[in-house]
């Protein structure tokens, strides 16, 4: 599959429409994104914009509770959603004969959802017990990305708990909900994807159809969430009662991908360079070569590259053994950075992780659930869809110099540290 | 937020027009039809290759049966996929990683006590390189002894990490209580076995047991079929041996019984899981079995999820599915739930299995769960790794593209008696055994008198 031509047009409500044809397999994706994520939140409802998406699947004016999954899945389809920093998706996957219930399904809900007590009152049962699989019963719960925000970030957008506190969900009620679906849930704040096997003529008839009449509503001015680095190295120890093995988080702040989005990609491609892979740097060094840890990781970006607006976290993870000290380990990763940023990686270092992010992006969109959300969640955080297809490319392009000035920028003085010992005070 | 004025909750939830009609279902085009090659090689190694080519890469699936029955069987093939790809005579595992990132792939091998997988991709046009890569591995890795001792510590500290997890923990529970010794049951080697295990032990086990007769190659991709079989062909011409991969032997029927609570200290949430005795994919009531279970607990729109998620907020997930070995298949139903409703989630999936039997599924239920069964096949192998790990699947226990094909039309003839039967046979509570995992010290007062659980 070449990389879809992509078709995009606004309805008068402002809703922003991708089309992505694709005619190899009878099947079709469909997602909205809508511009809100747990950092808009408010304050004393932590975990509100999780806890909403939940809602969003509770029913709508043409259906009752239920409904929403019966519909999806006896079409033959699977359904989801998912709330991140800076949007929440909401999608489908179904046979391509499908691909009107699934527009009517999505306008229904962004049109008028059913949002009653007796719904609220279960999805606050349901994702306490969410929150109990992931977090609160598992060891390393909520590692890192609910535990080292609160170091690196000072403001409460930026540092709260995404999955929130019980007893502020407890809290929330109806008109938190009609509050925050009359603000963040208009039209003109969400992108609808629609991928796979249609042609453009009948799936933009039909998104006029059934969106056409939603009725359009102010959008909210698109906060700013900046505050400045962190001045100094901030630590902090997260008790962690499951956990075995000590842990060791690491965060920088990254470059803002919408005004330097090639010093972003000098990241992205700095993570690759130190742990994709056991010819990697830091894999090698310190997972086989002196050995100090079990497992280590590098990610660009709290949930993965260019999921997030600025600011965001550039993370080191590290599963490790009580004799090796945090600071042993943070001086080999200094020592690894400096490397870096004296003389760059290796061409030959480039061309792998180039190779690689090739054949991932052709196998992330094959599969047209992935597909259809890479595309919807870069139109609406990054303004250009067809970025999730030329990444390889633009990947391909970074520097030795420049990874090296991104190596560079990663200080000790200016990052955070989160140290999970283990439980049963074993350090 | 912001200072405009909103509606109420009611307000939002009502439009002038009033509810609209749902859209009918348009016509469903077929899934071409790929083509495909499915043959043994002379080396007894099976072989299928399909051309898929909505990507420019292949997906690669060998599964090789490797049961054994040694004491130290699963540790040695825990150490041994570990080191599998880490060195021969002319890689260490710097090159491993180099040669395939070159043309853009991952390999990796992973064992479980039926079989040891090997899985990996690459760009299309670096198929030769991900089968040298292959091929080097299985005819001359060398198991060094750095490897083999620095491999063995991660995998102490792996083992001891994942026992941490309360699904590990309720997984490990399971299998003892369903199946006591039996080599199946035994998933993870204890830490102290992998001490004793040497790099000579690795050296043999992988002589003796990593064969290609009765293993399986699954090639999905960017391909030619007939000159990715022939490439095998070549590079695997020196994986030779008379004898056969290790089949884990036949599993014992589940014997229904009460069920078993585990104690785990502190426990915020505990871990369901109750199994029963069914049948195999090949069996002539399988597609009917198949959307028993769907109904009973196998989507979301089930009435196990639709009750103990849906209406009562007792977990964030419950689930109902099958677990094929070779000849034999049993069904699982799982839940995790706060230790303060775990009785009563206990009590709600009983009656709905009892439920499952008495009011059998009605059309509408079985419409719906058919729809699914049929669409959600069609969806999950639209995607390269999606066909080649159903493949993958399907070969292991001896089927082929075939079924993957005819199956939708079986799900399609599944009448509503033929489930109702299925029901009856395979869901009945008293087929049931299984384990609950939590801290006794909150859920047995509730468990003694509701009764059915063994207390610790």
């Amino acid at each position: 599959m070449a990389a879809p031509e992509l078709h995009r047009f606004t309805l008068p409500n402002g809703l922003r429409v991708v089309l992505a044809p694709d005619r190899t397999a009878p099947v079709v994706g469909v997602s909205v994104h809508y511009d809100v994520g747990f950092r808009s939140e408010p304050e004393g409802r932590t975990g509100f914009a999780h806890l909403f998406e939940h809602l969003m699947f509770q029913g709508s004016e043409s259906l009752e509770k239920l409904a929403h999954f019966r519909h999806v899945q006896s079409s033959g389809g699977t359904f989801n959603g998912s709330t991140h920093p800076d949007y929440t998706d909401y999608f489908e996957t179904l046979p391509s004969a499908a691909l009107e219930r699934a527009l009517f399904l999505e306008a229904d809900r962004m049109r008028a959802p059913r949002i009653t007590q007796e719904n609220l009152n279960n999805q606050i049962d349901v994702v306490k017990e969410e929150i109990r699989l992931r977090v609160l019963n598992t060891p390393y719960g909520g590692f890192p990305w609910i535990w080292l925000p609160p170091v690196l970030y000072s403001t409460y957008p930026n540092a709260h708990n995404g999955y929130g506190d019980f007893a502020e969900l407890e809290q929330a009620n109806l008109d938190d909900c009609a509050q925050f679906f009359d603000t963040y849930y208009a039209p003109g704040n969400a992108v609808l994807t629609v991928a796979g096997d249609f042609t453009v003529e009948r799936a933009t008839e039909l998104v006029h159809k059934h969106f056409g009449d939603v009725p359009v509503r102010p959008t909210p001015p698109r906060p700013s969430f900046a505050e400045p680095h962190p001045q100094g190295e901030q630590r902090a120890v997260h008790e962690d009662p499951h956990a075995p093995l000590p842990a060791l988080a690491v965060g920088y702040r990254l470059p803002d991908p919408t005004t330097d989005l090639d010093g972003y990609l000098a990241n992205v491609v700095l993570a690759a360079v130190l742990s994709d892979g056991d010819a990697s740097r830091l894999q090698q060094r310190m997972v086989h070569r002196e050995p100090l840890v079990t497992d280590i990781s590098v990610s660009p970006g709290l949930f993965g590259p260019l999921d997030a607006r600025d600011p965001d976290t550039f993370t080191v993870t590290a599963m490790h053994s009580p004799e090796v000290s945090e600071d042993r380990l943070l001086a080999v990763l200094d020592d690894e950075l400096e490397k870096l940023a004296a003389t760059g990686p290796q061409e030959d270092e480039l061309a792998r992780v180039a190779a690689r992010w090739a054949a991932s992006m052709h196998r992330d969109h094959d599969r047209i659930t992935s597909r259809t959300l890479s595309f919807g969640a870069a139109e609406l955080l990054h303004g250009r869809a067809e970025l999730a297809s030329e990444l390889p490319e633009r990947i391909r392009a970074v520097t030795t110099a420049q990874v090296a000035a991104a190596a560079k920028a990663l200080r000790p003085d200016s990052r955070a540290v989160l140290v999970v010992p283990a439980a049963g005070g074993n350090k | 937020m912001t200072s405009t004025s909103y509606r109420t909750a009611e307000q939002i939830g009502h439009t002038e027009q009033g509810p609209r009609p749902l859209p009918p279902l348009g016509e469903q085009a077929a899934a071409g039809q790929p083509s495909l090659v499915d043959t043994v090689l002379p080396n007894g190694l099976r072989v299928i290759a399909v051309r898929k080519e909505s990507v420019p890469i292949v997906e690669l699936r060998l599964r090789i049966p490797f049961a054994g029955t040694e004491r130290l069987h699963s540790a040695r093939a825990e150490v041994l996929a570990n080191v599998l790809l880490t060195g021969t005579e002319r890689r260490d595992r710097a090159q491993f990683d180099t040669d395939l990132a070159a043309v853009g792939g991952d390999m990796s091998a992973v064992v479980d006590p039926e079989r040891l997988s090997i899985g990996g991709s690459a760009l299309a046009s670096g198929l030769d390189v991900l089968l040298d890569v292959l091929g080097d591995a299985l005819t001359g890795a060398v198991y060094r002894d750095e490897e083999v001792a620095r491999e063995s510590e991660r995998l102490v500290e792996r083992i001891t990490m994942a026992r941490s997890q309360p699904s590990v923990i309720a997984r490990e529970a399971l299998q003892k209580h369903r199946y006591g010794d039996h080599p199946y049951a035994k998933e993870m080697p204890e830490a102290a076995e992998i001490g004793e295990v040497t790099p000579e032990q690795v050296r043999a086990l992988h002589k003796a047991a990593v064969l290609p007769r009765g293993s399986l190659l699954v090639l999905v991709g960017d391909i030619d079929p007939d000159a990715a079989v022939s490439t095998v062909g070549g590079v695997l011409a020196g994986w030779q041996s008379e004898a056969s991969a290790s089949v884990l032997p036949r599993l014992p029927e589940l014997t229904p019984g009460e069920v078993q609570l585990v104690h785990r200290a502190g426990a915020v949430q505990s871990q369901l899981r109750l199994s029963a005795q069914t049948v195999p994919r090949t069996d002539p009531g399988y597609a009917a079995l198949q959307v028993a279970n769907l109904v009973f607990g196998g989507y979301f729109s089930s009435r196990l999820v639709e009750n103990i998620r849906e209406d009562k907020g007792y977990t964030y997930g419950a689930h109902s599915y099958f677990e094929f070995t070779k000849d034999t298949a049993t069904v699982l139903v799982e839940a995790d739930t706060a230790s303060g409703v775990t009785p009563a989630a206990f009590w709600e999936t009983r009656y709905e299995l009892g439920r499952l039997v008495v009011s059998p599924p009605s059309a509408s239920e079985v419409d719906n769960a058919k729809q699914y069964a049929i669409g959600s096949l069609l969806t999950s192998t639209s995607s390269q790794a999606g066909l080649c790990a159903t493949l993958a699947a399907l070969g292991a226990v001896g089927l082929s593209y075939d079924w993957l094909r005819q199956q939708p039309l079986r799900l399609a003839d599944v009448t509503a008696e033929q489930v109702a039967e299925a029901a009856q046979k395979y869901f009945a509570p008293t087929r049931f055994t299984g384990i609950v995992v939590g801290d006794a010290d909150v859920l047995a007062p509730q468990f003694r008198a509701i009764g059915g659980v063994v207390l610790p």
